[in-house]
Parts: C-alpha cells; structure tokens; sequence
C-alpha cells in the first residue's frame, strides 16, 4: 500500500511536482505587488496600502544564502520526528529571494550541511519531505512533504552578500 | 523633570532550578521589593504582573495572583504578556499609572518555573498561529535563530567563535559576583569552545538557559517618595516599547520569511537600534551619558549586536570592544554586569524587570563587589518575539 503524502503545511508550496515545477506559493496585493510569505489572504500588511486583492504568486525558485545553521538536538513537538530513530542533524537556511526583497527560511535537502553553505551562495528551492518526520517508512503513517534549499552545482559560492542586514 | 517616577525597592528570589511554583518566586520577590522600599503592602495601590505562559490559570492572570498570594486588600491589579518585553511592560503599566494619577505606589512583578531544555509553543493542532508554525515546518527553535544572526555577523562584520566565547567569559566573571545569578563559576574561552555544538555556530555556552526566578520593583511617584523620604531615589526617566516599522527586514522569532520589501523601503534603522533611540530620546540622554547597560544576551553573538543598536559603537564593531574589555567591569562601558542571562538563564516575565533591579543597585551603589564606580545613567534593552521591544533608562 503507497504511503499517503501530505504537505507539512497546506498553500505553501505546489503539489507533487518535477523538480523544475516546484515553486513556494506566496501573495500578492494587486493595489500595492508587496508579496507576503507565509501567504496572506484576506489584509495587505502594508500601512501604506489601502488594501487590494491578494492572489496567490509562486515565488522565486533561486536566491542566495542570507545565513544558516543547524540543529544538532531534537526539536519538540509539534516537529514531527520519531522519538525511536537516533536524531540526525539537519540543516536551516535563510535564503534571500532579490526580486520579492525577502529572507525565507527553508530546511536544507539531506546531506547539504553547513560545511556546504556559504553566505552569498546561490541555492534553489526543491521538493523533499520532512527530515526526521515521523514513522517514515511505516506503510499507515503519511509522508509529510515541504521544500527544501540546495545549493545550484554549477554557480560560484560566496560573492556578493545580501543587503538586509 | 515631569515624567519620572521612583524606584522605592527592587528585589528577587534567586534564579536556578528549584522545581517549585512561580507563584512562590514571585511572592519571595515581591515581600523583598516592599521591605527594601519600607512600605507596607497594604499601602500598595495597584499590582502589575508579567505574565508566564508556563503556570497555566494563574500565569495569565499574574498580577491578580500574586495580589492574592500577598493577601487581597483590594488593590487594582492588572496582568501583561509581551514575550521576553513582558517586565518592561509591567513597569511601562505602572509608570503609565503613576503618571496619570491613578496610583502612587504600585508593585511590579513578574516570576517564571522554566521547564528543561528548548522552550516549545502551547500545545494542540494550531496551524495558525506562527509560533506552533515555525516548529512544526522547521523544527527552529529559539537557538536556531541566535545561530543565524552569529552566522551572519560571522561572514558580513568577520566576527569569529572566539569573539563569541568573550562575552561569556566577561559575564560569567560578573555573575560570580552576583548572589542572585544562578551560575556563579568563572568560565574560561577553552570550557566554552569544548562545550557542545547546538546550533553551529553557537555552542551550549553561547546560548542562555531557561530559569526559575522573580524580580519586583516598588514604584511611586516622585511626590510619594518625597513624603516617604527618599530625596534622592533612583528615577526611571524613560521606557520604550516601540513595535518594529513594515516592512521588518530581519527575521525575528517566530518568522518563516521577513517582510517583502518590494513595495516599500525597509527603515534605515534595525528594529533593535529603534528601540534603544526611542528610549534615548525621551530620556534626554544619549550613549556617551552611560555608565551601564543591562542588554539581553540570549547568546553570547547577539550581546555584540546590541552594543551596536543601543549606540555604543558602529555597526561592525562591537566584537572589538568586548576584545578591548570596555564593556567588562573596569571597562570604559560595562554591559551587563549583573552577569546577564549568561549567568541567570532566561525566567521570561522576570527577566526585564531583574534588569531594572541591577540598575536600581548599581545607580545606588549597592551592587557590591561588581558595583561600576560613580554610576549615574544606566539603560536596559530586550526584546520578545512577535515585535516586542523594550529598554528602559534609569538615572540618579
């Protein structure tokens, strides 16, 4: 029997998809184009708008590394992680997107740790599923799918710096 | 000046790991306030408590259950939550009631029992709420966000680890002199580079702990103190609560994405630096007036950049003056000389108002062994998560 896969967070991100289709979903005011991300649906959040009709945008697929880290103990709930499998570090990075002029955090696909990472690096952004989610591999529980952040192969690291310090 | 009001009394129970009810912190704290100020607390007009998310019921209604656990006598109580702000609120509540002429004694309180290990958010399915959101799409916690800014500070000001283990080496040989903190050893830049990795580039020693414990402040009028015979008490001259400005160009606990900043320009000022200025410009005094700051170092990397928002050197520079050693005791500048969270650990709702404490002590001369010599102007600087920030400027 297929796991069943279901998104860590529903409007998020594009359904099941080829690695080129993949696109984080945001909005957009159509009075004032700010774009928000996690989406805003219903208000502008910007002070200066007087508020227009928020559709749904896919964001930029590349950005460069504004930071990053990693988590060498387990979160606690609500991540959705095995307390039963040994905790494998993963890996965080926030990741300037120039055209939306915003930072999104976003974990790094497996096996990219922080010794791949460099401020300025270009990444983009792919499907995976949660690392460490929950009874993986067992046929009732779901598979919880997200997005990732891997660095492009065939682009330079380091270089310029984003500008929102 | 118009606007002031006294710091009659400041106490605290200890902080540390004593397994037992922040009600009881609080109370221990609050009895030690009143008996510092010599006023009796039923001549207590009105109580404000910090709110501790951790103590259920009575967490959220603070200010009504430590009235209780002294002893109703009818007070005004009234009860705030604002994060890691929630004790420089309570005393921007009671200064706001002062001011108005609503009270003229009023009791500060805020206490905390802080469970072991990573703080985590209220429990149950909210998919709403971008606290439970950001650990169940990430996993990020608290230190995974400290990690970010150290990171970056690494590759834009050229900050090093090494720099990083300064500032807890500075505030744990101020710690070691303060009864009140819970770790009271000296600690050596090889302990901090040997402890464990958390969230790299920050180490165990980099981050704070969670605590227990509980900070008070007696506060009046300046015509109260007057007929109390405090001629020259502590004032508090200023408090900032300012809220951040759209579009917020940093990610801040518990954002997923900053602001677009696509439709507007971010403000040329950081958030943080808009909280120290705010305080700054309605106390009338500037950086080069202090004798001290309080700031809240929840890791050792973000105690440097607020040497650079609350305006004691450009941005950049203050892995260069912790190397310096302006900012330990003795220094040009001493930051945190309480030993700050480095040496207490964080008790959320207390955490603000224990700042004002040590400026309490350290502008009276009281501070003992880690008094700054001749201190006048001291401020306090911190921030909570979803937009609170606070500073508060003391004088005498």
């Amino acid at each position: 029997m297929p796991q069943t896969r279901t998104p860590v967070v529903a409007g998020w991100f594009t359904g099941d998809s080829t690695d080129e289709d993949f696109r984080l979903l945001g909005t957009r005011c159509s009075a004032c184009s700010s774009v928000f991300f996690p989406r805003q649906d219903v208000f502008c959040r910007n002070p200066q708008c007087a508020g227009g009709e928020l559709t749904e945008v896919p964001l930029s697929r590349r950005g460069t590394v504004w930071s990053y880290t990693d988590g060498r103990y387990r979160p606690p709930a609500p991540y959705l992680s095995d307390p039963d499998v040994p905790w494998e570090p993963y890996t965080l990075v926030a990741v300037e997107l120039a055209a939306e002029r915003m930072v999104v955090l976003g974990q790094a696909a497996p096996g990219v740790g922080v010794a791949d990472l460099a401020v300025g690096m270009t990444v983009e952004v792919a499907p995976g599923v949660l690392i460490g989610g929950a009874a993986a591999g067992t046929d009732s529980a779901p598979v919880w799918t997200t997005w990732h952040w891997r660095p492009v192969p065939s682009e330079g690291t380091g270089g310029a710096q984003g500008g929102a310090a | 000046m118009t606007g002031e009001v006294a710091v009659l009394g400041a106490g605290m129970h200890p902080w540390g790991k004593w397994g037992r009810s922040f009600v009881e912190y609080g109370t221990v704290a609050a009895r030690t306030a009143l008996g510092d100020a010599g006023i009796g607390w039923r001549d207590v007009q009105s109580v404000v408590g910090a709110d501790t998310v951790r103590g259920g019921y009575p967490g959220y209604v603070a200010g009504a259950t430590f009235a209780q656990a002294l002893g109703w006598q009818g007070a005004r109580v009234t009860s705030v939550y604002a994060a890691c702000a929630s004790g420089a609120q309570a005393i921007n509540t009671a200064r706001a009631q002062i001011l108005a002429g609503l009270a003229e004694v009023v009791l500060v309180v805020g206490a905390d029992a802080a469970p072991k290990g990573f703080f985590a958010p209220a429990g149950g399915d909210r998919p709403d709420d971008p606290d439970w959101l950001r650990f169940r799409v990430l996993g990020a916690t608290n230190p995974a966000y400290f990690a970010l800014y150290a990171r970056r500070r690494m590759a834009v000001h050229g900050d090093t680890p090494e720099d990083f283990a300064l500032v807890k080496v500075k505030n744990a040989a101020a710690g070691a002199l303060n009864p009140h903190a819970r770790y009271r050893a000296p600690v050596t830049a090889e302990q901090v580079a040997a402890s464990a990795v958390v969230a790299d580039p920050l180490r165990l020693l980099d981050i704070c702990a969670t605590s227990d414990g509980a900070a008070a402040l007696v506060l009046s009028s300046m015509e109260f103190a007057r007929r109390h015979g405090a001629t020259n008490p502590v004032r508090v001259r200023a408090v900032s609560t300012v809220t951040p400005t759209y579009p917020k160009a940093v990610l801040d606990l518990p954002d997923i994405a900053t602001d677009s900043a696509v439709a507007v320009e971010p403000a040329p000022e950081s958030f943080r630096a808009s909280i120290a200025r705010a305080a700054y410009e309605e106390a009338g005094v500037g950086p080069e007036d202090l004798s001290l700051a309080e700031v809240y170092d929840l890791s050792t990397a973000l105690e440097l950049e607020w040497y650079e928002d609350i305006g004691l050197c450009g941005a950049g520079e203050g892995a260069k003056l912790v190397r310096e050693g302006a900012t330990a005791l003795g220094g040009r500048i001493p930051v945190n000389p309480s030993g700050g969270l480095a040496s207490f650990g964080e008790a959320v709702p207390a955490q603000a108002i224990a700042q004002v404490c040590e400026l309490t002590w350290q502008l009276r001369g009281a501070a003992g062994r880690r008094q700054v010599p001749g201190a006048r102007v001291g401020i306090t600087a911190n921030q909570g998560l979803f937009g609170h920030g606070s500073a508060v400027v003391a004088v005498r």
